[in-house]
């Protein structure tokens, strides 16, 4: 009966087959704007300007990449995914270090304008950099930072999202802990660093991935404040790539460039999937 | 909840929120006071002098034509990308929760999209679409059908919905899958017994046990449609033809660097910062509530 049961929910014989191929029919719509694309940098520009360009990959791969990452359109691609490595770094890293101590002080003590100060990070929340683009870009423009990775970075970890996450964490961190430390005469920043840090190794890991992630993918940000070419990040660069004018754009480079922009955000996303997932579902909550 | 054990001092503390507070207060509150304030005021044409106007930039922006529009174009958007993204989202993980085994590999091949730029997503749609080179244009060509979605508003709206759409759909895929592996099999087993078949399944159980996060995705895919799709606009339509594709954040960002219409922008900002704020509140009720369910 169980077994007859289970075949009547979870599908066998031809509506298994069905479903596969249902499954594999949305992969593919899915993934073919990005097969197109390396399709597109893996052949010549006249491959390209008399459509239909080819389904299949040309033989051009080594010199597109080649010829985009070393000498690029305004700028070589290697110099783009440069800054964008240390930008997303930037925030990942700088993000989890001030939420962590801000988290840390807000649960583990009682100090004079606790209540205030957790408010006003809580308003933070409400507040994407796209809708205080121009008095934030005035700010970093008065401190000189613009065309710099400070400019970059800063203006982007000031979301106290992070720290409502490690705060949620460290309130399911057993009080026994803490009061064995305090008998044991640990200070508290003893006890951060022993026994906090590393009982919240996992969700660091899963913070970092998905705040690389969105400090990578940036587009806004990086467009305003980065008006050198040497300093333009690789999502934001590919735009600068076209022409202005009615020629052409150069596809074949413009597509090897977009393929480039995407292989670090693919690596960390499916080489670290479980933590992925972990950490989108927790910054959600 | 408190902890029951407290460090005490305030020294410490104090240096330990400092980097958040600093860094909160010189690029968030600063510039957000600064919106707020500058949304009061008219700058004069040569930039030296502000002129007060009270609530003059918000009355004016309420009353122009093209702010009005763009209110409709970000509902219309929203409400399209929302539906792009959740519906076909469900589908694939309604059919990836029936599998028993290789619904992982699936989910590792689905979740590839997520982690492409939204820019970089509106490159690859302009390139399948380009009216010179597209592909995807030229075999509509070839059907008769002439795509151009320069000239034509309804097609440039169609092209930044499905590109906004796509990288969402993993991301929705994700939520939708976790939330049908968590419906007790034993419910559904129940209802198979009783001879209930799949679809009636779905629409009596699976998808009133599915409507928190169903709710959640509605919310969070509006404000992504809201704030996140700026790169897909700017690299396929910028705001184009004749503004059929300007949403509100679009238009902070042209009015604010492209036109130099600070007053005009900071008072959009501030009327942006509202609608967040209302989004905002109704997640965080809808969370709560979900918390004691």
């Amino acid at each position: 009966m169980a077994r007859q049961v289970h075949g009547m929910v979870e599908k066998r014989g031809s509506g298994l087959w069905l479903t596969h191929v249902f499954m594999i029919l949305g992969v593919l719509v899915i993934f073919f704007p990005i097969w197109l694309a390396f399709v597109a940098s893996t052949v010549t520009q006249a491959d390209i300007i008399r459509p239909p360009m080819p389904v299949w990959p040309g033989d051009q791969l080594w010199t597109n990449y080649k010829n985009a990452l070393f000498s690029g359109i305004n700028v070589p691609v290697g110099t783009m995914l440069l800054n964008s490595l240390v930008m997303a770094i930037g925030i990942a890293v700088g993000k989890i270090i001030i939420s962590l101590l801000s988290a840390f002080a807000i649960v583990y003590f009682k100090f004079p304008g606790r209540n205030l100060f957790f408010w006003l990070i809580f308003l933070t929340l409400m507040l994407p950099v796209e809708v205080r683009i121009v008095p934030t870009y005035e700010v970093v423009a008065g401190f000189g930072m613009l065309n710099s990775y400070s400019g970059l970075i800063f203006p982007l970890i000031a979301s106290a999202t992070a720290t409502f996450l490690f705060r949620q964490f460290f309130l399911t961190i057993p009080d026994e802990l803490a009061e064995a430390a305090r008998v044991d005469g640990a200070r508290p920043m003893r006890f951060f660093w022993d026994i906090v840090v590393p009982m919240s190794r996992t969700n660091i890991a899963a913070l970092f991935v998905i705040l690389f992630i969105y400090g990578w993918n940036q587009y806004l940000w990086p467009l305003l404040i980065t008006t050198d070419p040497e300093m333009n990040t690789i999502v934001m660069g590919i735009k600068q790539m076209f022409p202005s004018g009615d020629d052409f754009a150069h596809w074949p480079t413009i597509m090897a460039t977009s393929i480039l922009a995407m292989i670090p955000p693919v690596i960390v996303v499916v080489g670290m999937q479980r933590l992925f997932i972990r950490g989108l579902v927790d910054s959600e909550k | 909840m408190e902890k029951r054990v407290k460090f005490k001092g305030w020294l410490l503390p104090a240096l330990l929120i400092a980097p958040q507070v600093v860094i909160s207060a010189v690029f968030f509150f600063y510039p957000a006071g600064q919106a707020i304030w500058q949304s009061l005021f008219i700058p004069d044409p040569f930039g030296l002098s502000m002129q007060y106007v009270g609530l003059g930039n918000f009355e004016f922006l309420l009353s122009d034509r093209f702010y009005r529009a763009s209110f409709v174009t970000t509902a219309i958007f929203s409400i399209l990308v929302t539906l792009c993204s959740m519906i076909p989202a469900l589908f694939l993980a309604v059919i990836a929760d029936r599998l028993i085994k290789g619904s992982g590999v699936y989910r590792t091949l689905l979740i590839w999209p997520y982690a492409v730029a939204p820019a970089v997503a509106g490159v690859l749609w302009l390139f399948m679409f380009n009216t010179r080179v597209g592909v995807v244009s030229w075999y509509l060509g070839q059907l008769g059908y002439d795509w151009n979605h320069v000239l034509n508003g309804g097609e440039a709206m169609g092209l930044v919905v499905v590109a906004s759409a796509w990288g969402r759909i993993s991301y929705n895929f994700l939520f939708f899958f976790a939330a049908l592996q968590a419906v007790p099999k034993s419910v559904i087993e129940a209802a198979a017994i009783d001879g209930a078949h799949f679809w009636k399944r779905f629409w009596t159980i699976v998808l009133p046990l599915l409507s928190p996060t169903t709710f959640f995705l509605l919310v969070v895919n509006i404000v992504y449609s809201f704030f996140e799709t700026f790169g897909v606009i700017h690299t396929i339509t910028a705001g184009g033809p004749q503004q059929t594709t300007t949403i509100l954040v679009y238009k902070v960002y042209s009015d604010g660097f492209v036109s130099q219409d600070l007053g005009s922008s900071s008072a959009q900002s501030v009327i942006l910062l509202i609608v967040v704020g209302l989004l905002t509140v109704l997640q965080f009720k809808f969370i709560e509530k979900r918390v004691h369910y």
